[in-house]
């Protein structure tokens, strides 16, 4: 793998575009995620937070705009920087038929993953999932599932990892755990999340800082603690109404 | 190119396969199933034809055993393909450094691996229960295997990417491919049957050559290289033809988000 350029931010998006014949997806977006910094992507359906993420993750071509993963420019070396990445998703779970271990042998050959086997037992003892390591996915619980995704999200120990509503379907033990985990993964290595999610109070407790979606812009981003009171509302999830609702009243304040 | 992130496909068709026994049967148990029909069609009309210099066993069964070895070597690569669209696991997969080539790569390495279990039962069912050696074709065997293994792979690599272009249901389009190819291509007749727009046709396909070949060896004739080559070129050049198809059809997908939306069909 070739070395990325000096100490560039783990994601760069410039000017992005997505565009569906007549219909505006993303537009213009440009936004970074630094290292160890955990980045909220929230807005609300059809906001365009998945379409950015799909874009990022090199399945969905841009229509215009640049994306670069630790440097490496996605349209151009799309294997490359690829190699830096990792996501979960709640709508792309692993296959159902292969278990646990066969899930997590798979992908981390796909990754290139060095010694993968001991990789593999220490993500199913950090993800407490050694007892169902020759378990099928599909027969898992969707929050057990969840935690194979996530295993699944690190075995390459990503630069970027991405991750679209990680704990929706955990209890609010679990994903709080879970949570713990990704700040742990930021804090101790270099790597960046690009996080999305409904639940603002797990935004608040996890993100860095956010960045507000709606109708394909970016309306503001800001420290998810302090933004609700910059805009004059009492929560995040207040902010986020108003995102939801009345975009211009904060597009033009 | 990494061949390990191709080995991931093998490897994932292997652990299928391995806790399967829905999976493994179709290998072998069809195949056999043409091979025992076809053995007794073929022995009961030895009995009432009594054709001299004419030994229907390779030119029918032997012909049943080169088509199905087709037909198993592009299933091989189609079924490896429906597998991450049945689990849904597009965003999953493509969503990795694998480049498209390392995929297709390793559907054709897992379809190597299937096919041949099948041909080796088609080969021991033959000869076992109708006496039948495909040694009859001499030196030509192996470049007969060669051009229907390459088309083949033409065909499985065309299949995919008309499924990963029309959605899921289009896989219905993808079966019956070969019963479709298989009246042009002369497996039971001579092209001289056919009318002159089917032989037209039949010209353009690679196991044509390997037909008319196989029949002009059993009437006691020879092949000359030239026709195996031909053959052998048209094949190279279908999974050259398919290998773009299958990119174009990717890139496509990519530009308008049919690859995120084969996982993520109600995302916001």
């Amino acid at each position: 793998m070739a070395e990325p350029s000096s100490n560039p931010p783990v994601l760069s998006v410039r000017e992005l575009c997505k565009s569906y014949a007549s219909t505006v997806a993303v537009d213009g977006i440009s936004f970074e995620v630094g290292r160890n910094e955990i980045v909220g992507l929230l807005g609300p359906n059809g906001a365009g937070k998945t379409t950015t993420i799909n874009m990022v993750l090199g399945v969905l071509e841009p229509t215009s705009g640049a994306i670069h993963i630790q440097g490496v420019d996605l349209s151009k070396r799309r294997s490359q920087a690829l190699e830096y990445t990792n996501f979960a998703a709640v709508y792309a779970p692993l296959p159902g038929n292969l278990t646990v271990v066969q899930n997590l042998r798979y992908f981390g050959m796909i990754y290139g993953v060095k010694r993968v086997s001991e990789r593999i037992e220490a993500l199913l003892q950090e993800f407490d999932l050694t007892r169902f390591r020759d378990t099928k996915c599909g027969v898992l619980s969707s929050g057990e599932q969840t935690r194979v995704a996530l295993a699944k999200a690190m075995l390459n120990r990503p630069q970027l990892l991405l991750l679209d509503e990680p704990t929706a379907s955990l209890d609010p033990s679990t994903a709080r755990d879970i949570r713990a985990r990704i700040r742990d993964f930021t804090a101790k290595g270099t790597g960046g999340v690009l996080w999305t999610s409904h639940n603002m109070y797990e935004v608040e407790e996890v993100c860095d800082r956010v960045l507000f979606m709606s109708r394909g812009k970016v309306l503001l981003q800001g420290d998810p603690r302090k933004l609700p009171h910059e805009h004059g509302k009492a929560t995040l999830e207040e902010l986020f109404i108003t995102v939801a609702r009345e975009p211009l009243a904060l597009e033009h304040p | 190119m990494r061949l390990s992130r191709a080995a991931a496909i093998v490897l994932r068709q292997f652990y299928l396969l391995r806790g399967s026994p829905s999976r493994v049967f179709p290998l072998f148990v069809w195949v056999a199933i043409d091979i025992v029909l076809w053995g007794f069609i073929t022995r009961y009309l030895g009995t009432i034809t009594h054709q001299p210099g004419m030994d229907l066993l390779p030119a029918l069964l032997g012909a049943v055993l080169l088509w199905d070895f087709l037909t198993r070597v592009m299933q091989g690569v189609t079924m490896a393909f429906f597998e991450d669209v049945w689990s849904r696991n597009f965003l999953n997969v493509f969503a990795t450094p694998m480049t498209i080539t390392e995929y297709v790569t390793g559907l054709v390495l897992s379809s190597i691996a299937t096919s041949s279990v099948g041909l080796v039962v088609m080969l021991v069912v033959a000869g076992a229960v109708f006496g039948l050696s495909m040694l009859v074709y001499g030196a030509m065997l192996v470049p007969f295997l060669l051009v229907l293994f390459l088309f083949g792979i033409a065909l499985g690599i065309i299949g995919t990417a008309v499924v990963l272009r029309l959605g899921p249901s289009a896989e219905w389009f993808i079966w019956p491919i070969p019963a479709l190819l298989s009246p042009f291509v002369g497996v039971f007749y001579p092209l001289s049957t056919l009318p002159s727009w089917m032989q037209a046709i039949a010209r353009l396909l690679p196991p044509s050559y390997v037909f008319e070949g196989m029949r002009t060896i059993v009437a006691g004739g020879s092949v000359s290289w030239t026709t195996v080559l031909m053959g052998g070129g048209l094949a190279v050049l279908y999974i050259v033809l398919a290998a773009l198809f299958f990119n174009r059809v990717f890139r496509l997908a990519v530009r308008t988000g049919l690859i995120a939306r084969y996982s993520a069909e109600s995302v916001s």
